[in-house]
């Protein structure tokens, strides 16, 4: 008892030293506003997320900045500064769903820019549905979820996944060649290989293997021969790599090593590494691999040179912007613009406001469907040896999203449409 | 004969991460009962130190050198991680031998404090600091015997740390405005990038090897032989064998106790640097690095037994094989025809997860039979 006792008093003090979170005020008033509107904004800034998390925030502060320079938001007629809260959701899902609360019950805010993995999404989803809040979500992820109380900015799998596997089957250098799995062991991996697997099988493709590897676990080599064991007799195949952070590293160093490369004829076709994470790896090793995502910092047009300059102007020049940053730009925008149109800061009536809300994003047109998730283009790109991708090809205007997918069996058939009280959340097509 | 090759290689390749990995802590916890939750964390630091000699090796003086740099990190780790352990061991841990818990506490501290340490201090002063404790640590004891024995050595011993805190504030400024990657403090993970010679793979038996595992057993099997000729062969050794076997007994036999330990835990810490240079090699370099290898290293030096280094070593290939006969379905295809449900079941524990369940399970059930390990600790020991 005595002992037990000692050890739970260590854990607790050591635990308080870790846990020690950080809270970011919003810049003062200045008189040109007739008032003021604060949001929220909800991302780790500590922890093993941060990394990832706080390029969002640094996005989301440069795009208030610029709505703010811009004149604010005009509600009937008053012009509003947007002040902003920054919460720190410290890696850890439970404290998402403490810090949602503390944002809409004691600061009161309209709206929450956040999140990043699914599972701090799954976490704080009961807390916006039971207070009929908003949270504003922008990352790619495996969708099979439709909140009336999340708007969801990023790429669902028929705008990622299932654009690329077509690709890789039909017009890659591996075209008709048999297909390997690999995945961090969570959900996102999970669900993404299902729906490859059920949309490979309508191809006509093979999976020959998949394997996910545990979180924090670097040790690749069973994965590797297992690789070499199953694409080698067709002379290489394609490889669907959905690892995540870190484990990339230690997977592209390895396989590498192993001369599972572009030139022996293996091709890996990447959702969870964009420009950011190219130059974190280093080119070196994923030269000649491949890419998929709405945004691509190559795109060769005026609004996404410039949003590509702004973030160097404001962060430094050796910052970079990738998929997700584009996404969490422009849902600050697309409530900005909903809120005029509504206006009122008002839950519901934004709600209403939002859906069929077009914006002229760094990526083109994008436009919020009735699903709550946004239609958007889909670009494939190589990776180059400078680091980047160069683009192989773009869908013909943009794709609309499906909340409930089509290949995977348990939500064949269903979709999600919120405008219509009938339909809700999850209806037979 | 290929298929066995390949899977041999591959389990000794496995297993040889994992051996280095555990044989500092064989020693510090083996040899000493230390139980130290920051040996991760040391091995952190020769990563790092690792990616440090890196970045100096591309500077216009030293590029010429720049395929030897991983040779010389290895050394320079040794001493960094060794340095590190040597100042815990003065700090920390010598107040707290023979209380255990308290050690585990202690330690994760410092582990914690270590992982903070390296996010948000520049790594060129980071380097600086290391560098003077180094020089703080060993320069008054290079001084001659009757300075030592003075009575005014204090100054002395004062004076040459402020020299050598001199020193580190020079290396850091000068390290920091040459290098800029290592001026700015930054969570985020970092990239060793091997030398081309060590790069792609070598054709042995018609089986081809990736050249970063070759190098990976060698630098295991030569820490190891290194170590075993230390502890059996040099008169030091012999003392960390008699401290370890009986500390009152040796104490009063005239082993400096204080300096065996000192000496055994620092060799146990610049041990984990080294392996830090090894994992380096297979991923990216980042805080919490070490925290991925801490579980398995305490599996094998419990699974080996305490206090036996041979059982380190045979525990370490043990595992490394079984994760890649497990992991990779190695028996369907040394059996191809074997009958449907075990051929079903291999295959549900053929992925990485799973395997990894597997392993423990059957280490946990393997330690059911035999608690102390595949080679327990013999003879009389006074503090048990």
């Amino acid at each position: 008892m005595r002992i037990s006792r000692r050890i739970l008093a260590g854990l607790a003090t050591a635990s308080l030293a870790v846990t020690a979170t950080s809270c970011g005020g919003g810049s003062s008033t200045s008189g040109s506003f007739d008032d003021t509107v604060t949001v929220g904004i909800l991302h780790s800034l500590s922890g093993t997320m941060a990394i990832s998390e706080s390029t969002l925030v640094d996005t989301e502060k440069m795009a208030i900045a610029e709505i703010n320079a811009a004149g604010g938001v005009t509600v009937d007629g008053k012009s509003y500064k947007i002040e902003y809260i920054v919460e720190d959701g410290a890696s850890d899902w439970p404290t998402f769903a403490e810090k949602s609360k503390k944002l809409i019950d004691q600061d009161g805010v309209p709206v929450v820019f956040g999140g990043w993995t699914s599972a701090s999404r799954k976490a704080m989803l009961p807390v916006y549905e039971s207070k009929d809040a908003f949270l504003y979500y922008p990352i790619q992820y495996e969708a099979q979820e439709c909140s009336n109380n999340i708007f969801y900015t990023g790429a669902s799998p028929n705008q990622q996944s299932e654009p690329a596997t077509d690709f890789m089957f039909k017009r890659s250098p591996a075209a008709g060649k048999p297909f390997f799995l690999v995945g961090s062991d969570y959900v996102f991996p999970r669900t993404s290989n299902t729906i490859t697997k059920e949309q490979l099988k309508s191809l006509g493709g093979t999976v020959v293997g998949e394997d996910y590897l545990p979180l924090g676990n670097t040790e690749v080599a069973p994965i590797i021969s297992k690789i070499k064991k199953a694409l080698a007799p067709t002379g290489g195949g394609v490889i669907i790599n959905t690892l995540n952070g870190d484990q990339n590293v230690a997977f592209f160093k390895q396989i590498q090593d192993a001369g599972i490369t572009p030139s022996n004829g293996y091709y890996v076709m990447n959702y969870s590494i964009a420009e950011e994470e190219i130059s974190t790896i280093g080119p070196e090793f994923l030269e000649g691999h491949y890419g998929a995502w709405n945004y691509m910092m190559s795109i060769d047009t005026p609004e996404s040179k410039k949003f590509a300059a702004d973030f160097k102007a404001l962060y430094g020049s050796d910052r970079v912007v990738a998929d997700p940053q584009e996404s969490a730009y422009n849902m600050v925008y697309l409530w900005k613009q909903a809120v005029e149109d509504a206006g009122t800061f008002e839950n519901s009536a934004v709600r209403e406001a939002l859906v069929g809300q077009t914006f002229d994003a760094p990526q083109g047109p994008v436009e919020v469907m009735p699903n709550h998730h946004l239609a958007q283009t889909v670009r494939i790109g190589l990776i180059k040896p400078e680091g980047g991708f160069e683009i192989l090809e773009e869908t013909d205007g943009v794709v609309y999203p499906q909340a409930w997918n089509q290949f995977e069996p348990s939500s064949k058939g269903y979709a999600c449409d919120w405008t219509d009280p009938s339909k809700g959340e999850r209806y037979k097509l | 004969m290929e298929l066995l090759l390949d899977s041999l290689f591959n389990g000794v390749a496995i297993g040889s991460v994992l051996l280095v990995a555990a044989l500092g802590l064989a020693i510090v916890f083996g040899l000493m009962g230390v139980i130290n939750l920051a040996h991760g964390e040391l091995m952190m630091l020769g990563a790092y130190t690792t990616y440090v000699t890196q970045l100096i090796f591309k500077l216009p003086l030293l590029k010429p050198y720049y395929n030897a740099y991983v040779i010389v990190s290895i050394f320079l780790a040794f001493i960094v991680s060794g340095v590190v352990g040597i100042l815990l061991e003065k700090t920390v841990i010598r107040k707290l031998y023979g209380s255990p818990l308290e050690t585990l506490l202690a330690t994760w501290g410092v582990s914690l404090i270590l992982q903070q340490f390296v996010r948000s201090v520049p790594l060129a002063y980071g380097t600086g600091l290391v560098i003077s404790l180094i020089i703080g640590l060993f320069l008054p004891t290079t001084f001659p015997l009757r300075i030592k024995e003075s009575i005014n050595f204090k100054y002395f011993k004062f004076s040459s740390w402020i020299f050598a805190a001199l020193t580190g504030v020079l290396t850091g400024n000068v390290i920091s405005s040459s290098v800029s990657k290592l001026s700015r403090a930054s969570a985020r993970n970092v990239d060793v990038t091997a030398p081309a010679w060590m790069r792609g793979q070598v054709e042995i038996l018609g089986t081809a090897f990736p050249k970063t595992r070759l190098m990976i057993i060698i630098i295991t099997l030569i820490s190891v032989i290194a170590i075993t000729l230390f502890l059996n062969q040099s008169a030091w050794g012999m003392r960390i064998r008699a401290v370890t076997q009986n500390r009152k007994m040796s104490d009063c036999l005239g082993i400096s106790t204080e300096k065996v330990d000192v000496l055994t835990f620092g060799i146990g810490s610049g041990l984990a640097g080294v392996a830090g240079v090894a994992v380096s090699l297979l991923g990216s370099v980042g805080p919490n690095v070490g925290g991925n290898y801490i579980v398995g290293c305490f599996m094998v030096v419990v699974l080996g037994g305490v206090g036996n280094l041979l059982g380190t070593v045979l525990a370490s290939f043990g595992i490394g094989i079984m994760t890649d006969l497990i992991g990779a379905g190695r028996l369907l295809s040394i059996w191809p025809d074997m009958p449907l449900p075990l051929s079903n079941t291999i295959n549900f524990f053929a992925t990485t997860s799973m395997a990894r369940v597997m392993i423990f399970a059957l280490i946990v059930i393997f330690l059911q039979f035999k608690p102390t390990g595949l080679f327990p600790q013999k003879g009389r020991m006074v503090e048990s």
